[in-house]
């Protein structure tokens, strides 16, 4: 599909409820990266979260009246785009298991008819848009961390890596056990946080060990838990998602915020 | 041995004493890498590995769905060879029978082909109070019973142990029990095979009675299957008078086709090899050849209960080869003692509540939640068990066996969280309280940022907050969600 064809495709924006509380600038660099794109964006108000945290933890019933609403929300769409492949993960794979729980056949139809059209943020630049520059300048070295759900419930592959091959100035390197879990695991970071930080402690020193200047990968979640400990280490790294190095231009260069890897600071009381 | 699993804490707090234990750490690290690397470099070399996954996941899941008859079969054919087979409930019953055995033929010592049948009824301690001596012949196996260790790995059970530590543990204990090390002793890989050898061979040649588990069960000759590395096994498969074999009914498989497949994805998946080094199969006695009496246990000891649960049954397609232990990243940090049980790891996780049922105790209860759920357990699993849903499923079960009583704090706060996220307005309300905190937060002088963004270092208050901030510094929310800058900027249109 070209740009001129995605303009009549219908695309609802998945912001994730991480994201819409959290890390709202990532839901602005996509809404951005899109239009620059020429695709039409629109933000279902009524959406909230994918229901994940509860699915993953065990309480299924919670999640029921999530999901009812997911598909409310969302029905009707060509595409559902998310910049996270762990809710994308969520909303393909653990909606229907919840569904059927439910015993709802209503709700089971809605989610058939609704979870195949979710796509992550580079699936849909990738696969539908088929782009692979999306005209971003970004002029920093650069590591990738492949999150376990986009890798291996998803299975995006080389796309993401392909989209920040493709940035002007970018200088991608290659991160040692890439494939190594980062140990966030939705609530295994609290349940188990001891193990969880042992693992994140490896992945921070195997970003370290590439003297990247910026942590890119396709979930803020990862990426708070991975740059929470590279905060608490100091070590100056930036953690990024994948959409806002995407909607990076010449125009960002030497502004703060978004666009430069600004570096953790002292500052004094 | 006189180890044992029993009031292993759950799994959080076993866990965070064995993170403490840097040089374990540091043997798992090295361990799980070298053998990840040779497995993967094994199975890359087979083309059709993934038709090979899907037909030893069919074989299992079609043995499974006629279980009944393939164990009757397996049984009668059995019988017709002259072995007598025992059907054993649980633990105590395959225990008591195999003691019945060793003492209808007077003996006191027993050698031992490594099993995990036999190590998760826990055969050793109760022969032990039957005062008959089990040893393990099996080099790693050795290692554990010799150091008073518990096993921390289904296919290398002294994995979180170094050579050095090894050639102490020969040294100072295998005189007690019979041929000590010789003298001097390095710890020279080679060296210290060189003593187990010695040590071992006394015992071989003693024993009259042997027990084994087996690997495969094939039904339509009755005949087991033992495939190992080192074959200290095929010496007690053949040398004693007496053999007891101690096999799980999911072990089954209905013909030596079937075989087939699972000696291709086995040796590959386990120990990276192409094939394993011994593979030995026995069919029921045969006069003036091997054992002259066979006895054979079909243990059940919770498989049906697994079988019953519609999720969690391909967990019995399980051929033990390990392969998810070592591609798990919580496992290579925690090592296999803190899962409480001879099954750790990915399959540990899963195997012990199904055997053991959810809601029945703590330890086992914190198996489930033993995973950052990253999948790379089921991309490695050679029969495709899909271990992470398995996980969910069982956290599910977990849940719900609490229903009812007074609710856990997770229960209270996932309850009133769900209510919030089905409501795009409390959601926004919320996220509006949120953002009012971060506003507040990011007025505060000093303190650290990151980018714009102030960050929060440790939250000294109980329950998450202080489990993440422990090592995590936290950001403070945004000063706005995206679905108020949306709805404030008409869509980012009117964005001055």
């Amino acid at each position: 599909m070209d740009t001129q064809e995605a303009a009549g495709v219908r695309v609802g924006l998945m912001i994730t409820c991480i994201n819409d509380a959290m890390f709202p600038d990532t839901g602005k660099s996509v809404v951005r990266l899109l239009r620059r794109l020429g695709v039409e964006v629109e933000f279902p108000p009524a959406q909230t979260c994918c229901g994940q945290p509860m699915v993953n933890t065990g309480y299924f019933d919670e999640a029921v009246p999530m999901v009812r609403n997911f598909v409310d929300a969302f029905a009707g769409y060509d595409y559902v785009v998310t910049p996270s492949g762990s809710c994308t993960g969520s909303a393909r794979h653990q909606h229907q298991i919840v569904a059927r729980r439910s015993g709802d056949p209503g709700l089971v139809r809605a989610v058939e008819e609704v979870a195949p059209r979710v796509v992550e943020l580079s699936e849909f630049l990738v696969d539908v848009l088929g782009v692979v520059d999306v005209g971003a300048y970004f002029p920093h070295q650069v590591t990738y961390h492949p999150t376990c759900h986009s890798l291996r419930m998803l299975g995006v592959g080389d796309r993401p890596t392909r989209l920040l091959g493709a940035v002007r100035g970018l200088r991608l390197v290659e991160l040692p056990a890439a494939e190594q879990c980062c140990g966030f695991g939705g609530t295994f970071a609290v349940k188990n946080a001891d193990t969880s930080v042992a693992m994140g402690s490896d992945k921070a020193r195997h970003v370290l060990d590439t003297g990247a200047e910026v942590l890119v990968a396709g979930d803020n979640s990862c990426l708070m838990h991975i740059g929470g400990i590279l905060s608490r280490q100091r070590s100056g790294i930036r953690v990024m998602h994948l959409a806002d190095v995407l909607a990076s231009t010449e125009g960002d260069a030497g502004q703060t915020g978004d666009a430069g890897p600004a570096k953790t600071e002292e500052m004094l009381p | 041995m006189s180890a044992t699993f029993v009031g292993m804490p759950a799994f959080p707090e076993a866990a965070r004493r064995a993170l403490e234990n840097t040089q374990q750490r540091h043997n798992l690290a090295h361990a799980t890498g070298t053998i990840r690397d040779k497995r993967a470099a094994v199975v890359a070399e087979v083309d059709d590995w993934e038709a090979l996954r899907l037909a030893g996941a069919a074989i299992k899941d079609q043995t499974l769905r006629h279980l009944d008859d393939h164990l009757v079969a397996l049984e009668a054919a059995l019988q017709e060879r002259g072995a007598t087979v025992h059907w054993a409930r649980d633990a105590e019953e395959a225990c008591r029978i195999v003691a019945d055995v060793a003492r209808a033929h007077d003996v006191d010592e027993v050698v031992k082909v490594k099993s995990m049948a036999t190590q998760e009824i826990g055969l050793n301690e109760a022969l032990e109070a039957e005062g008959i001596s089990a040893w393990e012949t099996d080099l790693a196996e050795l290692i554990v019973q010799l150091g008073d260790d518990l096993p921390s790995h289904i296919l290398v059970p002294a994995i979180h142990r170094n050579r050095s530590e090894i050639r102490e543990i020969f040294r100072s204990a295998m005189g007690e029990v019979g041929r000590p090390a010789p003298d001097p002793l390095s710890d020279d890989p080679a060296d210290l095979a060189g003593a187990a050898r010695l040590h071992l061979r006394e015992k071989f040649l003693r024993a009259r009675m042997a027990v084994s588990g087996a690997n495969f069960a094939v039904a339509e000759t009755g005949t087991l299957v033992v495939v190992e590395s080192e074959g200290n096994g095929r010496m007690c498969l053949t040398l004693p008078e007496v053999l007891v074999s101690v096999v799980g009914i999911e072990k089954v498989v209905p013909t030596w086709q079937d075989l087939e497949v699972f000696l291709q994805l086995l040796p590959r998946s386990s120990t990276g090899e192409r094939m394993n080094p011994y593979t030995s199969t026995w069919t029921g006695a045969v006069p003036g050849d091997g054992p002259q009496e066979v006895h054979v246990v079909l243990l059940d000891n919770g498989r049906t209960r697994a079988l019953a649960d519609e999720m969690g049954r391909q967990a019995l397609r399980c051929i033990r080869c390990s392969a998810c232990l070592n591609v798990c990243p919580v496992y290579e940090r925690t090592g296999g003692h803190a899962y409480g049980s001879v099954y750790p790891g990915p399959i540990g996780a899963i195997l012990n509540p199904l055997l053991k049922g959810t809601g029945v105790d703590e330890q086992t209860d914190s198996l489930p939640y033993a995973s950052s759920l990253c999948g790379a357990c089921f991309e490695a699993c050679p029969v495709r068990i899909d271990i992470p849903s398995v996980l969910v499923e069982l956290r599910g079960q977990v849940v719900d066996a609490h229903r009812g009583g007074v609710p856990k704090p997770e229960a209270v706060a996932m309850r009133g969280a769900g209510w919030v996220l089905s409501s795009s307005a409390r959601t926004a309300r919320s996220e509006r309280a949120a953002a009012f905190a971060g506003r507040l937060l990011n007025r505060l002088p000093g303190g650290r940022r990151q980018g714009d963004r102030r960050v929060l270092g440790s939250i000294p208050m109980p329950g998450a907050g202080s489990a993440w901030s422990q090592a995590r510094d936290v950001p403070v929310p945004a000063t706005e969600s995206f679905r108020d800058w949306w709805s404030r900027t008409d869509g980012g249109e009117d964005e001055s």
